[in-house]
């Protein structure tokens, strides 16, 4: 589903990303931990484009992101044909992002009804499903802002969702949340793994990547250090700098 | 400072060369009111011109297109940079310089041409010179309240698959009008007081027709009054409208809605009689 070979990422003189090479199965459920600065957030923006590869391939479902190749040269896409790609990529944000003017039902919404010229009767009847399936269908109507974290986080997946994704990306989704409401995001993110969703999952949870990822990636400056099945990464890493991570979080 | 005032404001009114009964007599006169009319029209045309224009340079202005900025910041440099006195002026007596405009394809005569006094009328060239000035003004408004919009809303309707003119339209605009809207209020405000400004081309508006007046009877503080009760009037109008305006913008942004003046009003009337709530009045011991 998404193939990466050497991608690169700078920001100015800043190398974020120093050639990642990386492959997600349909269906797979891929967890990436590191530290803060790692490049893992960042990796993650360069799969829908939000952030421009410097160097490297970078594909979704056979297809380059943000650009084709004409002979040996890369070409970039017009914005209508990225956005195109990225309606078929759904994203979740550390900070929900959900649009504070509109209520949960228009949230939902918004995209299929804009973007893949969904009726209006279409759209609302999938994305009251979709609310129902997340366990907010009595928040229908409520503004963002009167939802708490945890709520405001399944709304955000529920909007992504409404799309038809083929990937979800989602970047660090529990990171802003207290304590107490982690469990309710985990658990939407849990069945939609058991549904044959293909997620990569920016994260801190070591028990959501031990129970439900099939293949953990610790990434560190840039680079990834270390790959394989979770419960063997997280009980017996290969690397020193995967143990110090490790020794520190667990 | 209020004694003072008062006392300055009662010297004016009981001035003996007032003559109050012409204000009054002027104040409903139709030759006043058909003024209002042409005052209310220029400042919708102008402020419609300059909102739209505004919306349109702001964006231009943050547009990743070098060329789209660079001409936007280049507009709002020269209408912000001339008085609007000067630019209404400028339209009114284009006819000086350009006695023709109209559109010829190159080579050819085929096209349209007019006299440039029969396409700029006086109105037109105070609604062009307000208009065009207001919208470098509305511009920068228009900016600070896209940029006032935090980022990941951007990135979260790109996220969806929204194309730049769709995330500004639907999800940067709607919630840039929060900031937007108090300051274009006030430009508003500011606009209606300033078509008094087509003075210059003779608009026959509130200014220029109270100052005939006085020219005619010679009630020259008299017709002053008259024009800025009714600009008072109007503008008193606009600010209650502006709070209606503001409150259905606030809608996401807070839990529950400010309440009306009416609704004000309504709870002031039903809590009026209730007894002073039960608070003991002592201090804290250790806070003494």
């Amino acid at each position: 589903m998404v193939e990466a070979e050497a991608v690169h990422k700078s920001f100015g003189r800043l190398e974020v990303l120093r050639g990642i090479d990386l492959e997600v199965q349909p269906k797979e459920v891929m967890c990436v931990i590191g530290p803060s600065g790692s490049g893992k957030s960042t990796f993650l923006r360069c799969i829908n484009h939000l952030e421009k590869i410097d160097a490297g391939r970078l594909s979704v479902d056979g297809e380059l992101v943000g650009y084709r190749q004409r002979g040996d040269k890369l070409y970039e896409l017009p914005d209508r044909e990225v956005c195109q790609k990225r309606s078929e990529i759904g994203m979740v944000f550390q900070h929900f992002n959900l649009f504070p003017h509109m209520t949960a039902l228009e949230n939902l919404i918004e995209a299929p009804m804009r973007v893949k010229r969904a009726s209006r009767s279409t759209a609302v009847a999938y994305a009251s499903a979709l609310l129902d399936r997340v366990g907010l269908a009595d928040k229908t109507n409520a503004y963002p802002k009167q939802l708490s974290g945890g709520q405001q986080q399944r709304v955000a997946i529920a909007r992504a969702l409404a799309m038809n994704p083929k990937l979800m990306l989602f970047d660090e989704p529990t990171s802003a949340l207290d304590p107490e409401l982690v469990g309710e995001v985990l658990d939407v993110m849990r069945r939609l793994a058991a549904d044959g969703m293909t997620m990569i999952v920016v994260t801190h949870e070591m028990g959501f990547a031990r129970e439900v990822g099939d293949t953990l990636v610790f990434m560190d400056g840039g680079v990834i250090v270390e790959a394989g099945k979770p419960r063997e990464v997280l009980a017996n890493p290969q690397q020193e700098r995967t143990r110090l991570f490790l020794s520190k979080v667990l | 400072m209020v004694a003072l005032a008062a006392d300055a404001v009662y010297t004016l009114a009981t001035a003996p060369n007032l003559k109050w009964d012409q204000v009054w007599t002027w104040l409903f006169r139709p030759f006043i009111l058909g003024g209002i009319v042409v005052t209310i029209e220029l400042t919708v045309l102008a402020m419609v011109i300059g909102i739209v224009l505004g919306v349109v340079l702001a964006v231009m202005r943050l547009s990743p297109n070098p060329v789209m900025s660079w001409v936007s910041w280049l507009y709002i440099w020269f209408f912000r940079g001339t008085p609007v006195l000067v630019q209404i002026f400028f339209w009114y007596n284009l006819n000086a310089v350009l006695p023709h405009v109209g559109l010829i394809i190159p080579g050819t005569d085929v096209g349209w041409q007019t006299g440039t006094n029969s396409l700029i009328s006086a109105f037109i060239a105070a609604t062009l010179g307000l208009g065009l000035n207001e919208a470098a003004y509305m511009a920068e408004i228009v900016r600070a309240g896209i940029i006032s919009v935090e980022h990941g809303q951007t990135e979260a309707a790109q996220a969806l698959g929204m194309n730049r003119l769709l995330v500004m339209r639907r999800i940067i605009l709607p919630q840039a009008m929060r900031v937007i809207i108090p300051p274009t209020g006030n430009e508003t405000i500011s606009m209606l007081k300033t078509t008094s400004l087509a003075v210059i081309a003779a608009v026959p508006e509130l200014f220029t027709r109270s100052q005939q007046v006085s020219n005619v009877y010679f009630t020259v503080i008299e017709m002053a009054i008259v024009a800025s009760i009714w600009y008072l009037a109007m503008t008193s109008v606009l600010t209650v409208g502006q709070y209606y305006i503001e409150r259905y913008f606030a809608r996401g942004t807070l839990r529950e809605l400010p309440p009306t003046p009416l609704q004000r009003f309504r709870r002031l009337l039903f809590t009026f009689h209730a007894p002073p709530p039960d608070v003991p009045l002592s201090i804290p011991p250790g806070r003494r």
